[in-house]
């Protein structure tokens, strides 16, 4: 099969999608799986069904640290209906993994690191009875110390391992340049511990068979899934096949794989037969991922124009003894405001409470926060626009690594956004505005989020009857994966949506980057462009002329005066391989998404309830792929940051560490009734140092200065900074203006 | 027991711990209807009992002797949509679809309700209160999305509604 290759070396000049004819590259076209999903047809991990499936359901450590001396199962095993309990301390994972990873996670579960972490699994003929005799399954351990706050123990944080970003960043004299500033800001921040709680829990079918295990997971990641599972297994990578064709929402928590996926596949091998489990919303709060509550540390120097000439973005955050994943709150810090001098410093404090990880945007979600709210504050102290200001400190290049931008378009975002909101007749006393009972406010906030661009391949083939088909293990996990390498196949090959087929989430495909980090469309969409790419090869070497000289559209290739259906053109059909890895340009620029947001809250005088009231923003990202598509991911970012500033705090219990509030009636997620109409618009922009397509990421690009936004104009409506994050009522009353 | 669902005549024995929503989900595999909580905090799970929109999670099954059911696949297939199913695509009311199914049967309960001229929390008047936005999101906030496409889905109900009711949608203007 022919495979075309990319590694991005160099810029891509030219895309040929900006050649295509076809016309649905960038149109807000339906979601092609759209149809499935409204009708219910759409089948999630959970939602396989297979003769003689059994039930599992997880039994967790009901105490946060300690030696497991024995399991006492009889009393669940005597329950009629149940098939077995399944015991094996050693293989269960102790946590899920992290996004990315290639390694078994923290394997072996006797030392019991967490409140709520899985022990031991019930199989049973139907899921009552296997939740039923869970409750009967007796856990016996020798309590052991553990470590469970956070304030009283950031004495002894230390100093991560590299992750997404070297954990320590120092140039120039910070310290000197605070001192001989004209304005400065120092201040901490605190963002409470927050979960993904995607609409789906977390689940798993688990089937053996003579080709080994196939496992039906809702994971984001499936190829490199694939293979922590197998090494915690102990089998061999091509014994182990993933299925996750639609997946209810991840955002990061389903990255890699939880506890729930060793424990049923061990279980499915033990009973010999197909076993389900789906975890309890409270066991996807207490046992897959949270992300870490932050402290931060954020200083700004400028001189007496406004300009930088000094950032300090110092952060801890939590996570499970020996486990070093930081919460990098420095990402945006690195490149989006000058200022010669600087420090970025990232340190952990070990603590037994349930896995940090990755939540949409780990990093800008809540460091942006702070620097956002720095700059709102240091705008004021100077007393000039808080988008003068940050139009001042745009650098003409990346202030710590000297290198250019791909492209750079903040400035762009801020006027064209402050144009569209209407910054001009803002209220500009804070405190100053009110209507009847309500204070209102205006905020703006700026966002980014780093480009990134991973290994990615995909097979696309072209039949007979003239339909395509993409075929990869990357996901759909409400993206809108299908649609836009429809759309990319569409395009290259000259082919009505209609006629396209996607498959995803299946590892016996091409493996795929898997979707995380915003890196989903660029880099599995360039594996679809590249295997397209080829296919063009082949149907011009087809019709005798060039590639250059062919034209594809409705289903016709079209050269000289002669057009032949494309059908025509592939004997029994043509398939070839696209394959994307980054290159040289990730180093040699720095690449980002960028934008800004307003809006408006109004703040009950009296109650000190805020609602969000209207809301613009304004985003550039590359190619934008799909208008409508994209702009739903923007909104889906956007109202994470609603929920950040206002509500979202998962409480831990001093004493062991748990999550109090692990549903969704205590934690609050924002709903219909929390949010306005939301305008957003994306301005036109091609990358040609990120991928072939042209376009950045825009998944996280939403979330980043949202909740900033909102703490900005809450403080705009009643001159109060909340620093605490969420910005509960509580923290307003004290300071609201006298009714 | 006997239901019926979506038209259809079904018998089963149940456990009496099974829930409506297990029951149809995992035993007369209609998957269309989410698990989201299991608890009445989300609303993934919503159907139609008798025409009322209901979390089918909090109720059991042996309650609905003889009930008449309806959930998503009841309401349309994809050859073939109901309005709201369709409106939601059009609008993109959904990303991951994990919520949709309950979204939908809740507006298709929640415009009944407003039919009848049932007033919400935002209602300026108890009496036939005008439908505005607002009214579908205090009503819908039962059904939570944390792919958070509540301005679609909002952008989908209105459509579908106006269309049912031009003259109300005028007053509400
Ligand atoms: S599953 Fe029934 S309300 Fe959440
Ligand atoms: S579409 Fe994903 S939760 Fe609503």
């Amino acid at each position: 099969m022919t495979t075309n290759a990319l590694r991005m070396d160099k810029p891509v000049e030219q895309s040929l999608l900006d050649s295509g004819v076809q016309g649905i590259i960038g149109k807000g076209i339906e979601r092609i799986d759209g149809p499935l999903k409204v009708a219910g047809q759409a089948t999630y991990s959970a939602e396989y069904d297979f003769p003689n499936l059994a039930y599992g359901f997880l039994v967790r450590a009901t105490f946060p640290a300690g030696k497991i001396s024995s399991i006492d199962a009889e009393g669940a095993k005597a329950m009629p209906g149940v098939v077995d309990v399944v015991v094996d301390l050693k293989t269960f994972i102790r946590n899920a993994q992290q996004g990315g990873e290639t390694e078994a996670p923290t394997q072996g579960v006797k030392d019991v690191a967490y409140f709520g972490e899985p022990v031991a699994i019930v199989v049973a003929e139907s899921y009552e009875i296997a939740r039923d005799a869970a409750q009967l399954v007796a856990v016996r351990y020798e309590p052991a110390e553990g470590v469970f706050t956070f304030d009283d123990h950031v004495d002894d944080a230390i100093k991560p391992p590299p992750g997404s970003m070297p954990p320590y960043h120092s140039q120039g004299d910070l310290d000197a340049a605070m001192a001989d500033a004209a304005f400065t800001i120092d201040n901490v921040w605190r963002t409470p511990s927050q979960n993904s709680a995607a609409m789906e829990p977390h689940a798993s079918i688990a089937l053996w068979d003579d080709d080994g295990l196939t496992l039906y997971g809702s994971l984001q990641m499936p190829s490199s899934d694939k293979q922590q599972l197998a090494k915690s297994l102990g089998e061999r990578q091509s014994k182990v096949r993933i299925v996750a064709r639609y997946i209810g929402g991840g955002f990061g928590s389903k990255l890699g794989i939880s506890p729930d996926t060793v424990a049923t596949a061990i279980a499915a091998k033990a009973v010999g037969r197909p076993v389900k489990t789906v975890m309890t919303r409270q066991q996807v709060f207490d046992a897959t991922v949270r992300r870490s509550n932050t402290q931060q540390r954020f200083r700004l120097a400028a001189d007496a124009d406004g300009k930088l000439t000094g950032i300090g973005h110092e952060t801890l955050c939590s996570n499970l003894p020996g486990e070093g994943y930081f919460e990098p709150a420095g990402q945006a810090t690195q490149f989006l405001y000058g200022g010669e001098n600087r420090i970025i410093k990232h340190d952990l404090v070990e603590l037994n409470r349930t896995l940090s990880g990755s939540m949409r945007a780990p990093g800008e979600a809540v460091g942006l926060l702070a620097q956002e709210n720095a700059m709102d504050e240091l705008a004021e102290q100077i007393g000039i626009d808080p988008i003068e200001l940050r139009r001042i400190n745009d650098p003409a290049q990346d202030p710590q690594k000297d290198i250019p931008y791909s492209t750079r378009s903040l400035t762009r975002c801020l006027d064209a956004g402050a144009k569209a909101f209407g910054w001009e007749q803002r209220n500009r006393t804070p405190g100053a505005k009110r209507e009847g009972d309500w204070l209102i406010g205006h905020g703006m906030a700026a966002t980014t989020r780093t480009n990134m661009l991973q290994p990615s391949e995909a097979a696309v083939s072209i039949g007979p009857d003239g339909r395509a088909l993409v075929e990869t293990d990357m996901t759909d996990i409400g993206t809108g994966t299908y649609t836009i390498l429809a759309q990319i196949a569409g395009e290259m090959l000259g082919l009505p949506i209609e006629r396209v087929a996607v498959h995803l989430g299946d590892t016996k495909s091409p493996p795929g980057a898997g979707s995380g980090g915003s890196w989903g469309a660029g880099s599995s969409g360039s594996s679809v462009y590249l295997a397209a790419q080829a296919l063009r090869e082949k149907l011009a070497k087809a019709m005798g002329v060039e590639a250059d000289d062919l034209t594809l559209k409705d289903g016709h290739a079209i050269a000289g005066n002669r057009r032949v259906a494309i059908g025509e053109l592939v004997g029994d059909g043509i398939t070839a391989t696209g394959s994307i890895e980054p290159g040289k340009q990730e180093k040699e620029t720095t690449q980002a998404s960028y934008g800004a947001h307003f809006c408006e809250v109004k703040v009950h005088a009296v109650t000190g309830e805020v609602r969000v009231t209207r809301w613009h923003s304004t985003f550039e990202a590359g190619r934008i792929l799909n208008q409508q598509t994209a702009r739903s991911q923007c909104i889906g970012g956007i109202v994470f940051g609603i929920g950040t500033a206002l509500t979202e705090e998962a409480v831990h219990d001093d004493r062991d560490g748990r999550i109090v509030n692990h549903d969704l009636v205590e934690y609050h997620v924002p709903v219909h009734a929390d949010i306005p109409h939301m305008d957003i618009v994306f301005l036109d922009e091609r990358d040609p140092h990120a991928n072939p397509l042209h376009a950045k990421g825009i998944g996280e690009l939403g979330i980043g200065g949202a909740g900033a936004a909102v703490t900005n104009a809450i403080y705009n409506a009643t001159g109060v900074r909340v620093r605490d994050y969420p910005a509960t009522l509580d923290k307003l009353l004290e300071g609201l203006p006298a009714v | 027991m006997h239901f019926t669902i979506n038209g259809q005549p079904h018998q089963a024995e149940v456990d009496i711990r099974t829930t409506l929503l297990d029951l149809l989900r995992e035993h007369l595999s209609l998957t269309g209807s989410k698990k989201g909580c299991d608890h009445g905090q989300c609303g993934a799970c919503t159907v139609l009992v008798n025409g009322r929109r209901i979390n089918s999670c909090l109720t059991l099954a042996v309650m609905h002797q003889d009930d008449e059911i309806v959930t998503i696949e009841g309401l349309g297939t994809p050859e073939k949509l109901h309005p709201l199913q369709a409106a939601f695509v059009k609008h993109d009311g959904f990303q991951c679809g994990y919520c949709t199914p309950g979204q939908i049967c809740s507006a298709v309960g929640m415009l009944d309700e407003v039919e009848k001229g049932w007033p919400s929390h935002v209602s300026a008047t108890l009496d036939d209160p005008d439908f505005t936005d607002d009214e579908i999101r205090e009503r819908m906030s039962g059904n939570l999305c944390r792919c958070s496409a509540y301005p679609n889905i909002v952008d989908a109900i209105r459509e579908v509604a106006d269309a049912k009711q031009p003259a109300q949608a005028e007053a509400a203007e």
